[in-house]
């Protein structure tokens, strides 16, 4: 089905069982808790042989020569790949072909040079840091983004203007004109990245830890020069991701090289500093807003232009102004990217591309504009809440924003909130409260899924979507229960694999919304077959606890089934609707802070989001994703940078020591209230995207609480003591 | 290579390892007991927690032939899928986790951190240096720092184990 309609029907609402939305535990739970979840290092894949990668120590140049001998001759040492596919850079999300390969070329510092192979993890670690290498580093490194002598390129299809901003701004009652950074993060999932590799004759088998397994599959085939038939990849549990694992990194193409040529299975596992230094960063951005508004606050005008930075041969360019497009109003307005070509580990996807720093910069610039214009910064939000998008002519599909805010703000007590900051004071603690909007684009992706009613009655879902934490396992589970009437443990559903119907993947906030869908469709496919069955209608139709009810009669769906499986494919594809409308998820951040008046150190006391994003499908695995992205914009507030050091762009901090992303002391019990709303555009199933928009403007609520306790105004990320200490007395 | 023995929940163990094995190492590669995690190998994330005669430590920070004679106790030990601890359901019903990956960790970590709570060990925000610490909510959260999760389920955590606190 291609989405072309609004999908009125809201099929899901029909039914019986009573699934579809409650807070119910994760189907995976006992396995995740008890330890016996299987993640990509623990197949037990017998006769493994252990690599280790090796790091470029420059960051630019190339490699001359690698001593192979003296490490071979080494203890167990079994190989030292130094193979031209070796990959150069991570896989982009859906890039569906072969990354930047050759690693002989070196473009950034620890870009993986050569996989050394041994008969355990110890020899082969060993091996690595023994390896010698003489290579030809060339001094030109570039590092800052915003040096006079950087490289940038403005791709014209990432520049937009309407009307004029300059004059709206020389006419405005109120302006505001301020850059705003955001320094690089790491995405920092628990789980380093690993693959074990697996030939039979010319198949392989992959185990890994990857996060979109259909471009996966083809990435890795291209890379190898193989055909994607060639390629099946398991990934039952994933780590974590937050787009760390959306492409394949280069443990994948090391491990799957190296075990060819050993003819034995070979696991490599990225370490925590090559995590940092070797798969992907958010790039760091600076930010230029431009507002413009009237003298009742109504914005005329809106400027957001941005620098951000990635390798010389990367396509990717975090997309900051994303959400400007449409979440406020203004006729004049202009939108802008930059892109500085630096020699610092690949720049791609970390939680929330585009929004989580564009819309955070852009909830400080608002929070500037209210106190230019002397408005309450929940007021100018409602304020500028516009109609239709302010760019297109198109309407917004569901959009519960004015109720997000205002429920926002009576649930957290906004009206408590003293408009001058530095008025309250406990102790050495100033106590101030911030807010800021949040927004983020829905997608929906081509997915697919098999479902099987079998003649016991139970069901099975099977589609190569993955779980990284996000709730796939359950989702997928409680629709198919819910539109074929059995309870969730008659329910099986299998994914992480790419023999199985090819999904969306975990990506975009799109893989609950698009992979839901696909199953949804196969249960419609098989309540239809039911029906022909029955002789009636699929309306008159109502499955619930194994009996198919019609017209006021009771049939056991085992004896209708009479010794009978049905099956079917349910095929979800993105349509008109994604541009004749316009689809995004909204909310609302609150916080309070308190910023200690001698050390500038800030505390997290409460904070509050309010999210509208459609369906929601479980409750409680939904209001986790918020808590996630809500507490990832709480470590970007306060603590998280990765540090470059200027002369050679090294990552200074590579290890979760360094990289402070926040502990369980930073963050307090949080708050989520979601908003009851059903997105016909979206989907068939009227849901959209939740994972990410918990991080969307989450640390400007912070940043904004911070001003407002101490009257520190922090531009550049993360808010840390050395910055708001001069503001204090 | 060295000989040690290891007593992990309840059964020994003999075995030959590098001695460049860590604790973690072993108990994932040579006695194939996955569900303590590695999350950095550096005593950075807390994810390699077990309890070693009781107490809690990072396995990715000790050697193995460090351990000889000594009683481990993995999330394995705590409870199977179908034998779940108090703090295993806790987990499970509070949703105390998303991708699992820092969750044996945090589970065993937090089952000897209630020990800790009640032999009266203070911490960096107990009001008092004196007497068994309050449960409250801060307690937890401080006393569980040393486990990360960026997933970042800490609400759901701290709610985990207050249940299971209260009760014992
Ligand atoms: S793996 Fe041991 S503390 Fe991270
Ligand atoms: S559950 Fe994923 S890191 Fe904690």
């Amino acid at each position: 089905m291609s989405m072309d309609e609004p999908d009125t029907r809201r099929r899901l609402d029909d039914m019986a069982q009573g699934l579809i939305g409650k807070p119910l535990d994760r189907t995976e739970g006992h396995l995740k808790v008890s330890g016996t979840a299987t993640y990509a290092h623990e197949w037990a894949v017998a006769d493994q042989a252990y690599g280790v990668l090796v790091r470029a120590p420059f960051a630019k140049g190339k490699i001359l020569s690698i001593d192979k001998a003296a490490v071979l001759a080494m203890d167990g040492v079994l190989a030292v790949i130094d193979d031209d596919r070796l990959l150069r850079n991570p896989a982009q999300g859906t890039a569906n072909e072969a990354p930047v390969q050759g690693a002989k070329d070196v473009v950034y510092l620890g870009q993986p040079i050569a996989l050394v192979v041994a008969e355990s993890f110890e020899g082969a670690r060993h091996g690595a840091q023994s390896l010698s290498i003489e290579y030809d580093a060339d001094e030109s490194v570039a590092i800052d983004p915003e040096a006079s002598d950087a490289q940038t390129e403005k791709p014209d299809e990432k520049q937009f203007s309407q009307g004029d901003v300059d004059q709206a701004m020389q006419e405005a009652a109120f302006t505001v004109d301020q850059v705003y950074r955001t320094p690089g993060h790491n995405s920092a999932a628990m789980e380093p990245h690993c693959a074990i590799a697996q030939w039979e004759e010319n198949q392989l088998t992959l185990y890994g830890s990857y996060q979109m397994l259909k471009y996966n599959r083809n990435e890795l085939a291209d890379s190898l020069g193989i055909d994607a038939e060639q390629v099946r990849i398991i990934s039952r549990y994933v780590g974590g991701g937050f787009g760390s694992k959306l492409g394949i990194a280069p443990e994948a193409v090391a491990a799957a090289i190296a075990a060819k040529e050993l003819q034995r299975a070979v696991c490599v596992t990225l370490s925590r500093q090559q995590v940092f230094e070797a798969v992907m960063r958010r790039s760091e951005t600076r930010q230029h807003f431009q507002l413009a508004a009237d003298k009742d606050g109504v914005l005329t005008g809106l400027s957001h232009v941005s620098l951000v930075s990635n390798l010389p041969d990367e396509t990717f360019a975090e997309p900051v102004g994303q959400a400007t497009h449409f979440i406020y109003g203004g006729e004049n307005r202009r939108i802008g990217l930059e892109v500085a070509r630096l020699n610092k580990t690949c720049a791609g996807s970390v939680r929330a591309p585009g929004e989580a720093v564009g819309v955070t910069a852009l909830e400080n610039a608002m929070d500037e504009l209210a106190e230019a214009a002397g408005i309450d910064p929940l007021e100018l939000r409602l304020l500028n809440i516009p109609e239709k998008d302010p760019e297109q002519d198109v309407s917004f599909s569901s959009r519960k924003f004015r109720q997000a805010l205002k429920q926002g703000a009576e649930a957290f007590g906004w009206e408590k909130r003293q408009p001058v900051p530095g008025q309250v004071r406990e102790g050495e603690w100033l106590i101030g409260m911030g807010m800021a909007s949040a927004a983020r684009v829905n997608v929906l992706m081509q997915s697919e899924a098999k479902v099987t009613l079998s003649a016991d009655g139970s069901v099975i879902v099977e589609t190569d979507m993955t779980d990284i934490g996000t709730g796939s396992y359950t989702i997928l589970t409680q629709i198919a229960g819910e539109m074929l009437g059995v309870p969730m443990n008659r329910v099986e559903t299998r994914l992480g694999d790419t023999d199985l119907p090819s999904a969306s993947g975990s990506g975009g906030s799109w893989g609950a919304s698009s992979s839901g869908s696909s199953v949804f469709l196969a249960c419609e496919d098989l309540r239809e077959q039911l029906c022909r069955k029955l002789d009636c209608q699929s309306a008159d139709l109502t499955l619930k606890d194994g009996q198919a009810i019609v017209r006021n009669r009771s049939h056991d769906l085992v004896e209708l089934l009479g010794g009978e499986s049905l099956q079917a494919v349910g095929i979800i594809e993105p349509g008109e609707t994604s541009e004749n409308v316009r689809q995004a998820t909204f909310g609302a951040h609150f916080a309070e802070v308190a910023v200690n008046a001698t050390t500038g150190e800030t505390r997290v006391q409460r904070m509050l989001g309010v999210f509208s994003a459609g369906r929601i499908l479980n409750e409680k695995t939904a209001r986790s994703q918020c808590y996630g992205g809500m507490i990832f914009g709480i470590g970007m507030a306060l603590t998280e940078e990765l540090l470059h050091d200027p002369r050679d762009g090294h990552i200074v901090n590579r290890d979760l020591g360094e990289y402070h992303v926040p502990v369980n002391l930073d963050v307090p019990q949080l708050d989520v209230i979601l908003l009851d709303e059903r997105d016909d555009h979206a989907s068939p199933i009227q849901a959209k995207g939740i994972g990410e928009l918990g991080i969307c403007g989450a640390a400007a609520a912070v940043v904004n609480a911070i001003y407002n306790a101490s009257g520190a105004r922090v531009r550049e990320y993360p808010a840390t003591l050395d910055k708001i200490l001069p503001y204090l007395d | 290579m060295q000989t040690l023995n290891l007593q992990v929940n309840g059964e020994t163990h003999e075995l030959s390892v590098d001695v460049r094995t860590t604790l973690l190492d072993a108990l994932r590669q040579h006695l194939h007991l996955n569900g303590t995690k590695k999350g950095c190998d550096h005593g950075q994330c807390g994810a390699c927690t077990v309890l070693v005669n009781g107490k809690r430590i990072n396995s990715c920070l000790t050697l193995a032939v460090m351990h000889d004679g000594d009683e481990i106790t993995t999330i394995e030990g705590l409870g199977g899928s179908d034998t779940l601890s108090p703090m295993q359901k806790a987990f499970v019903k509070h949703d105390g986790f998303q991708c699992g990956y820092c969750t044996p960790g945090q589970i065993c970590s937090a089952t000897a951190m209630l020990d800790e709570i009640k032999e009266g060990w203070p911490s960096y925000v107990s009001v008092s240096l004196v007497g068994e610490p309050e449960l409250t909510s801060d307690e937890i959260a401080e006393r569980m720092s040393g486990n990360l999760c960026r997933c970042s389920a800490y609400p759901n955590i701290v709610d985990a184990i207050i249940e299971v606190g209260d009760k014992s």
